[in-house]
């Protein structure tokens, strides 16, 4: 145990005892030295983790996102501002909402926006598909963000009866089990979903729109996503009703309507009938 | 040998005699048949209840041959793809093979709760029809009671089947009637617990809610319609008042045959509209809602109509929590209020009234003739408050169907529906008081003055005139002698017989009207005499 300090002791001593053996002039040399070492490491160290020197304030745009900066500059501007940075108390900064986002919001027709109100409606888009590809791009290359997968079919994929498990537990609450769509608070609302194209859905579940949740790929895994999919486009959209007209499925509060007026109106106009045969 | 002829006219008129000679029943069937009975459409409107009670005991019935009430959970492999795979309690399995593998599963279902909600919505109906015509009254307080006490138990049989299938919305309900149960003071937790068996929901509630469902509800419901009907009959029905009728006799039909074949036909009418409901209109679609988790609540969950004016007072109540310093601290939730007080008062209130009515008015004769309702301002008027009341209350509970589907804002919803509970109700009161007193003062006016006939006479004086027909001989003042007696009085000149009978038949007539007019107490019409010209003379043409 001794031993071991000792030797330790002397170690140091060793190292601490050499200077004090070298001249004053080698010693000056050997700090320029080590200043100078200690800088080149420095220096060398920032240049390579450091980001590149050339970053611009404008990156090139692909020519498709170019196209989307023109109409853009036409038509978001005036709402979200130059460069998509948003306008205060008027529409919000785009920067990192992603293509997703964006194809959402056009192809479904929310923007441009008609009126500023609790929350956009669902209305007949005003750009093709053309130009709402070309408004995503200029806006995933701006900001980056989440981006669809490719193609118009998300869902041939999904499992119909896992997605409807996850459809009841994560959907069901705001927009209904038939999918009708329900009430929020203060106006807002969750619309329907029956004229919703796969990707918006996707799109919609990855951007979090307006009141919507995100329900990004740690929540929801893109299978589970197209399982969700494929069972509101394949039951949902697609179920026949066995049980005849489903009065819009808003549940039992049109049933009761039905009832008061079909049942008990048929019954009193009977009545009236038979009370008045004697 | 000679073979004896059988007297097929005579078959009926012997066994008939055969049957009497053994029990001796002619006398009392002849006066059962021979029992007479009012009619009138609006007392049609409690068979209505009736019939779709039995339709409901026939279809249920069936539905129990197929249902399995229990709570297993078993992995589900039937018709329905979407369902596939999925983890679930037998009885929902059982209720999904009711809709998709039972030949006639779906539509039994389907009638058989369409059926429910036009028992309960025809109680409701007949009730109102009672209460508005003073048909309550001594010597039917008794009877009154019973309807109401009919429409909760039939709220009970509604609950309890809404939660058999064990799909989404049932369990939804269950917890919400378990936090009912829970918001009761001091015994709320003991309640809970010894009716699901442990925590909610436990494995034992659809099993009691299935028996209660079958049979102590059921046979509680046959045996109180069977005193409410059995009361009808001893006490006799009410009439409404008129030539002839008082209030120690009853004019109407028969019940053998003319009120007994009404009664078969209309029964088959109820019968084929619940049919045709059930046939058309889909209701419950149990395979959209899933079976329960208790982490699955869909939007749009409501219970039955009959059930949603609770839904609505909850959703209006305020959270005004009670906290009462005792020990380690005790709390009556704000669901207590809306859920348990409000329908404890609705059933005191709505059966005492006869006699709080009675006390009132200091009436305690025997009343057989009913009212209508303009004659009793007071009592059409807090008829038309707790109609009112109940409407703002059912109409909360779905103000987020009504809030999304017309895009209002819920908040909004919420406040309307609170200050409409307050505001509206004795709106309602006041609004039907005044039109009952207006439609006396024109029953009175007419009685006074005659009828209008349509006729405008110009006096010399450049006045002019409405000439009336006055429907009694009038005295000195012009005004009619006849008196106020609270029955239809005739307000047009067809009534009078001016225009000759009027064509009979419901939809298209009868029979093809004779020339008009037929009777010799009424002379033809003759046609208007020729009139000059008027015209301001010759200067006028230019």
């Amino acid at each position: 145990m001794t031993s071991d300090n000792d030797r330790r002791r002397g170690l140091l001593a060793r190292l601490r005892g050499r200077p004090a053996a070298r001249s004053r002039g080698r010693r000056r040399l050997g700090a320029a030295v080590r200043l100078l070492a200690a800088l080149t490491l420095a220096g060398g160290a920032y240049t390579v983790f450091a980001p590149g020197a050339q970053a611009q304030d404008t990156p090139p745009l692909s020519s498709a996102a170019a196209e989307g900066k023109a109409l853009f500059d036409v038509s978001c501007v005036t709402c979200h501002g130059r460069n998509a940075q948003g306008v205060e108390g008027r529409g919000p900064s785009l920067i990192g909402v992603g293509a997703a986002s964006v194809e959402f919001q056009v192809s479904s027709g929310r923007m441009p926006l008609a009126r500023q109100e609790a929350q956009a409606h669902r209305k007949p888009p005003l750009f093709t598909d053309e130009q709402t590809r070309q408004l995503a791009q200029y806006i995933q290359e701006l900001g980056g963000g989440p981006e669809l997968p490719e193609g118009t079919d998300l869902h041939s994929d999904g499992d119909i009866a896992a997605g409807g498990e996850l459809f009841r537990i994560n959907c069901s609450q705001c927009h209904a089990f038939g999918a009708g769509g329900g009430a929020l608070s203060s106006g807002k609302f969750a619309p329907s979903l029956r004229p919703a194209s796969d990707r918006q859905i996707y799109a919609a579940m990855l951007s979090g729109p307006q009141n919507m949740p995100v329900f990004g790929d740690n929540q929801l895994r893109p299978d589970q996503k197209a399982d969700i999919i494929a069972y509101i486009q394949e039951t949902l959209k697609h179920d026949q009703d066995p049980g005849g007209f489903n009065l819009g499925r808003y549940g039992p509060s049109t049933e009761g309507l039905a009832i008061f007026l079909v049942g008990i109106v048929a019954l009193v106009f009977a009545s009236l009938w038979i009370a008045g045969k004697s | 040998m000679k073979r004896r002829k059988f007297d097929l006219a005579a078959a009926p008129g012997k066994a008939a005699v055969g049957l009497d000679d053994r029990f001796q029943v002619a006398t009392p069937l002849r006066r059962l048949l021979n029992k007479v009975f009012p009619d009138h459409w609006s007392f049609l409107l409690g068979e209505i209840a009736l019939f779709s009670f039995i339709v409901l005991l026939l279809t249920g019935t069936f539905l129990t041959f197929f249902f399995e009430p229990s709570m297993t959970e078993v992995v589900y492999d039937g018709s329905y793809a979407p369902l596939r795979g999925t983890p679930m309690s037998a009885a929902y399995a059982s209720s999904l093979d009711l809709s998709f593998e039972v030949r006639g599963g779906l539509i039994m279902r389907q009638m058989h709760h369409w059926a429910a909600l036009l028992f309960m919505a025809a109680i409701v109906v007949h009730m109102l029809r009672v209460f508005f015509t003073g048909a309550f009254r001594k010597p039917r307080e008794t009877n009154w009671i019973i309807g109401s006490l009919l429409f909760w138990v039939g709220f009970l049989a509604g609950f309890t089947g809404y939660s058999l299938p064990d799909d989404g919305l049932s369990g939804t309900g269950l917890r919400i009637a378990s936090a009912i149960m829970l918001s009761i003071p001091v015994i709320g937790s003991w309640l809970t617990s010894s009716i699901f068996g442990g925590e909610f929901p436990g494995t034992i509630i659809i099993s009691r809610f299935f028996i209660a469902h079958v049979l102590l509800i059921p046979a509680l419901l046959l045996a109180l319609i069977s005193v409410h009907l059995g009361l009808v009959f001893k006490q006799k029905h009410t009439q409404w008042p008129g030539p002839g009728r008082t209030n120690g006799n009853v004019v109407g039909e028969r019940m053998f045959p003319r009120y007994a074949i009404k009664q078969g036909g209309f029964f088959m009418i109820v019968f084929g509209v619940i049919a045709l409901m059930g046939g058309l209109f889909q209701i419950n679609p149990i395979w959209l809602f899933g079976p329960y988790e208790a982490w699955v609540v869909s939007a749009a969950s409501q219970p039955d109509w009959y059930v949603m004016f609770l839904d609505g007072s909850t959703r209006l109540m305020p959270a005004w929590q009670i906290n009462i310093p005792l020990g380690d601290g005790y709390v009556i939730p704000p669901l207590f209020w809306p859920t348990v007080v409000l329908p404890g008062i609705l059933v005191g209130l709505s059966t005492l009234y006869p006699f709080l009515e009675a006390r009132h008015l200091k009436d305690y004769r025997s009343h057989n003739l009913l009212q209508r309702p303009r004659d009793v301002p007071a009592r059409t008027a807090v008829g038309a408050m707790a109609v009112a009341f109940y409407l703002v209350l059912t109409l909360s509970g779905a103000n987020d169907v009504i809030a999304d589907k017309f895009q209002i804002s819920l908040n909004a919803m919420t406040w309307a529906g609170r200050v409409g509970l307050l505001v509206l109700p004795p709106l309602a009161y006041y609004v039907t008081y005044r039109l009952c007193l207006g439609l006396q003062q024109h029953d009175r006016e007419v009685l006074a003055h005659g009828v209008e006939t349509g006729i405008i006479r110009r006096l010399p004086d450049g006045k002019f005139v409405e000439v009336h027909q006055p429907l009694s001989a009038q005295d000195h003042d012009g005004h009619g002698a006849l008196e106020y007696t609270g029955w239809v009085v005739p307000k047009k000149m067809n009534r009078l017989g001016a225009l000759g009978p009027a064509i009979r038949g419901f939809f298209y007539p009868i029979e093809k009207p004779v020339e008009a007019p037929v009777s010799p107490g009424h002379p033809p019409v003759e046609p208007r005499p020729e009139r000059a010209e008027i015209s301001s003379g010759s200067e006028s043409r230019h």
